[in-house]
């Protein structure tokens, strides 16, 4: 006799599952941390060593830079974390499971915000050491994190359009780029005042475009997530 | 009788009605009516480009129809209206559908844990026994022979004991020894589970199934269905078969 079949988890279990999922392989293949990582700390190096930065000038300069080597090495982890489903065929498994494709978004989404968080851990110490700048500041440390979420929300959505296409590497960036101009703007406005050491109620204003981005954008796109994978 | 009508009882689980699946411009199935019902063990063939694993993607929910329609378990099987209908489908296809990072071991624990499983981890233990892999089942996938693979596939595709059974080649790479685990693994199925096996494999499919159907260019040609008041051996199933896809019996 057939075993009686027990229930799929909810949106909340398959979340954790698919989560769980998505560190357990990068921590095996270490296959974006070590990339995305090393291509930071050579953008930061390389822009340290091409301007003559002192004083005022570091505070101008620095949150740009820090935020370019964010973003370009985010590109590397968005277009990894789907291509190598598509080219294994593990995402047809996972989409011919009984899972609401929202939750492997939203799965796909946290990872890459952790990613982008443990990249920043190496760069953010090291900014502060190469620019001599005072960077641990829990605004800093919001406007991370809200800036991760924003580039993962938006950049894992358009990497599930990106992964089928042949084109990939070059479709991701001209699609996406474009798309994260609030979040470079608003992100680098209040990384600069917070190192600036500005009242928070300055911050404020960014910060809320930022928050209301990546509303947006989770929101959205964990709705219409389905229509990109399926074929 | 017409296969549509063969299969008009209310057991029917999949039913396709003038379905059509277009790549582009290019049809790969062209108005297929189809009715599986409880139980059946189905041997699809058809040559390469026939339509047999379009069919297939199209049935668990893979693919999503251009034209026509297709209700698995009473519902369609695509979308988040799709995951009761693909909560009961046990699909292998070409592609292993696993983590090369992972073992054997967490894969099917992964997936047991996504269809709800009851102590996946137990489960994926019996199974990774019972197909002999019990020495590398923590080994990464990546570390697996050809054939090795294709057996923690089928261990995937029954860890939720399915009552639906999509297969799709399930003996490329493997040896003997692990083409007669699979043959009697499909064959111990209970009476409740349906199995769908496209093959090249003639022989095999014949002598696993009970119904045979032969796509070519997106459109069935034959199934046995329609002519299920002949009683024929597998032998004559055989002939009949090689004769529709118009070449030896392999």
């Amino acid at each position: 006799m057939q075993p009686q079949q027990a229930s799929p988890p909810g949106y909340l279990g398959q979340f954790r599952i698919l989560f769980s999922k998505e560190i357990a392989v990068e921590f095996r293949s270490r296959e974006t941390a070590v990339p995305m990582a090393v291509f930071a700390v050579a953008a930061l190096i390389a822009f340290q060593f091409s301007f003559d930065l002192r004083g005022g000038t570091l505070n101008l300069v620095a949150p740009g830079v820090l935020w370019v080597a964010i973003i370009f090495a985010s590109l590397l982890a968005l277009g990894r974390s789907f291509a190598r489903e598509v080219e294994r065929g593990s995402l047809d498994g996972l989409l011919a499971s009984p899972i609401d494709p929202g939750a492997l978004y939203l799965a796909k989404v946290a990872a890459n915000v952790l990613m982008l968080l443990v990249l920043e851990i190496v760069i953010v110490p090291l900014t502060a050491v190469l620019f001599n700048l005072q960077l641990f500041q829990p605004a800093l440390l919001l406007t991370l994190v809200m800036g991760n979420i924003g580039i993962a929300a938006v950049g894992t959505i358009l990497a599930s359009i990106a992964a089928r296409a042949r084109a990939r590497e070059a479709l991701l960036p001209i699609m996406l780029l474009p798309l994260l101009v609030p979040v470079i703007i608003s992100a680098v406005r209040a990384t600069g005042l917070a190192i600036d050491e500005r009242p928070f109620s300055e911050i404020q204003p960014w910060l809320g475009v930022l928050g209301a981005y990546d509303l947006a954008f989770v929101t959205l796109s964990a709705l219409i997530f389905y229509v990109t994978v399926e074929r | 009788m017409t296969a549509e009508q063969s299969g008009s009882s209310s057991q029917a689980i999949v039913r396709c009605a003038g379905l059509e699946k277009s790549y582009g411009q290019r049809p790969a199935i062209r108005n297929l009516n189809l009715t599986i019902n409880v139980g059946e063990r189905i041997a699809l063939f058809g040559d390469n480009g026939a339509g047999k694993s379009t069919l297939l993607q199209l049935i668990s929910g893979l693919l999503r129809p251009s034209r026509g329609g297709i209700r698995v378990f009473g519902g369609q099987p695509w979308g988040r209206e799709g995951a009761h209908a693909r909560a009961q489908i046990g699909t292998l296809s070409h592609q292993s559908h696993l983590y090369e990072e992972l073992s054997a071991r967490e894969n099917l624990t992964l997936y047991g844990k996504l269809y709800g499983v009851t102590e996946p981890q137990v489960r994926a233990d019996t199974l990774i026994s019972e197909f002999g892999l019990s020495g590398r089942r923590v080994d990464p996938v990546r570390t697996l022979s050809r054939g090795m693979t294709q057996r923690v596939s089928l261990m995937r595709a029954l860890i939720h004991h399915p009552t639906l059974l999509l297969l799709d080649e399930p003996e490329t790479g493997l040896d003997a020894t692990s083409r007669q685990m699979l043959a009697e693994h499909i064959t111990e199925q209970g009476a409740g589970v349906t199995v769908v096996l496209a093959t090249h494999n003639v022989e095999m499919g014949v002598s696993l199934t009970t119904r045979d159907i032969v796509l070519r260019g997106g459109e069935i040609i034959h199934d046995s269905a329609t002519i299920s008041d002949l009683a024929m051996d597998t032998a004559q199933r055989r002939q009949l078969v090689a004769a529709h896809l118009g070449g030896s019996v392999s």
